[in-house]
């Protein structure tokens, strides 16, 4: 069988870093910025950035029908930080009237660590992947999740400790962190075997 | 590589990476600069992915002459409190105490501004005292790689703000993107020279020789007026864009905030970008930078 083609949805953020995450690791990702370019994908990272710039940008690319409907129909997706709200079900501290993909039955709360000068590194302990850093930066976590939903991550300490930073449910997994801005692509791995698996 | 290299041992803040993550996070979007918590909210809505809060534009501080300071904390926490977005604010060239005070209102990001008035004119902020990340500009690669060495985060072209003239922005990219080239070209026995000549520190000018890239992210700043400037910035190489006194000095900040934000993200398709720039209303005025004094360069202010 041909080799699966992952896209990286570019409207804003660091979607090259995560272009550059799966060269690493021997995949060819792809920039997905329409719905005509969504069609050539069977997978596709939501990369960091603003959220509320992401939902705007969506909108008027007129990508909102299209990516729910590939998210129904069983599209493997990966979100990290902004990403991870663009596939919540629910928001907490959204801005007025914003928009999700969602498909992940859960609740994230943005920003929920605070402002910048709250961002921190920390190791986190993944299942299925293993001890690794995570960067979170202006980061949301999860507040709760429904029943069926695998979490993978939580925080291990300072006042945060025990909230959910990395989810999974079926071909749609989330990262509260940046495995993006490190040299450890071993989560992109893990998503490249979700991906092969659909 | 060994896949734990790099594991941090405790919750770390203030890293590097987290401070250059952060400017990661805004590329390919657009920061704009507001005066009020309702102009925030306007260029929340029209999806920008940080605001400036500062009392005056570039436009009206060249009007009103004087110095320029850092904003009165009561406004900056009134636009931190009106969006959900991050918020940078300015502090004067070299002002470390009011970099203290921005750090300490909880700003995300703090630039190290030429368009307000120096308080320093040997020094700059020594940027890694700080756990909030900086953006500095800077008109030649040199001058970017001083402020990276300092600690700066990420980059913007200083471009010649509050002038609605995109001639210097222009230049500032071109000059960046054209020393970066040219370092690529170099062999190894040549770096040194070139550490020398962009009066820069070697290691770095070793890194980008090897890279073809700043290692912070680029952004550009001073003069976009409209959606064009915006796309032209982004095909010259910048990763994002400020824009100042361009939305709302214009005739109808809402919708042109909007389409600049288009035209950033899509800054290749001149269909797009032809669409959006449709009936804008009056942009800013603008001044024709070959008749401002000397004194009224700010791209010339740092080293």
């Amino acid at each position: 069988m041909a080799e699966k083609t992952i896209g990286v949805l570019a409207l804003q953020g660091d979607f090259r870093e995560h272009a550059a995450s799966l060269k690493a690791i021997g995949q060819e990702p792809v920039f997905v910025r329409r719905p005509h370019e969504l069609d050539k994908v069977d997978a596709l990272i939501v990369p960091g950035g603003e959220s509320t710039a992401m939902w705007k940008l969506a909108t008027t690319a007129e990508m909102f029908e299209p990516v729910r409907k590939r998210i129904a129909d069983g599209m493997p997706v990966f979100g990290t930080c902004a990403g991870m709200i663009m596939l919540a079900d629910r928001i907490v501290d959204a801005a007025a009237g914003q928009q999700t993909f969602g498909g992940l039955p859960i609740t994230v709360r943005r920003n929920a660590f605070g402002r910048q000068t709250e961002s921190f590194e920390e190791p986190i302990s993944f299942d299925g992947v293993g001890e690794l850093t995570g960067v979170f930066i202006r980061a949301p976590w999860v507040e709760s999740v429904e029943e069926g939903v695998e979490v993978l991550a939580r925080v291990t300490s300072g006042p945060a400790t025990g909230r959910i930073v990395a989810v999974r449910q079926g071909n749609l997994l989330a990262t509260s962190f940046h495995p993006e801005l490190t040299a450890d692509h071993r989560v992109h791995a893990f998503f490249v075997d979700v991906v092969r698996a659909a | 590589m060994s896949a734990n290299e790099n594991t941090a041992q405790a919750p770390e803040l203030g890293t590097a990476r987290v401070k250059r993550g952060m400017a990661e996070m805004l590329k390919g979007g657009v920061i704009m600069d507001v005066v009020t918590p309702d102009q925030a909210k306007i260029a929340e809505d029209a999806g920008a992915v940080a605001v400036m809060a500062l009392e005056r534009v570039p436009a009206d501080i060249r009007k009103d002459g004087g110095v320029a300071r850092m904003s009165d904390p009561d406004m900056i926490d009134g636009i931190i409190e009106a969006v959900s977005i991050p918020v940078m604010a300015k502090a004067r060239i070299g002002h470390f105490v009011e970099a203290q005070v921005l750090q300490a209102l909880g700003v995300d990001y703090i630039d190290e501004s030429e368009v307000l008035t120096p308080a320093d004119e040997t020094h700059h902020i020594d940027k890694w005292a700080f756990t909030v990340p900086f953006v500095c500009g800077a008109t030649n690669l040199g001058e970017a790689l001083r402020r990276i060495a300092e600690g700066a985060a990420m980059i913007r072209s200083k471009g010649e703000a509050g002038t609605g003239n995109v001639v210097e922005a222009t230049r500032h990219m071109r000059q960046l993107r054209g020393d970066i080239k040219k370092l690529t070209t170099l062999d190894e026995s040549e770096l040194f020279l070139a550490a020398k000549n962009h009066q820069a520190p070697y290691e770095l000018v070793k890194e980008i020789a090897t890279t073809g890239k700043l290692p912070v992210v680029l952004f550009t700043a001073g003069g976009i007026a409209t959606p064009a400037d915006a796309a032209m910035m982004m095909q010259l190489g910048a990763e994002g864009v400020f824009v100042g006194s361009g939305i709302f000095k214009s005739g109808d900040p809402e919708k042109r905030a909007k389409a600049i934000v288009e035209a950033t993200t899509h800054f290749d398709d001149a269909d797009l970008i032809a669409k959006v720039s449709r009936n804008l209303g009056e942009a800013i005025v603008g001044i024709n930078i070959a008749t401002l004094p000397d004194e009224q360069r700010y791209a010339s202010r740092g080293w």
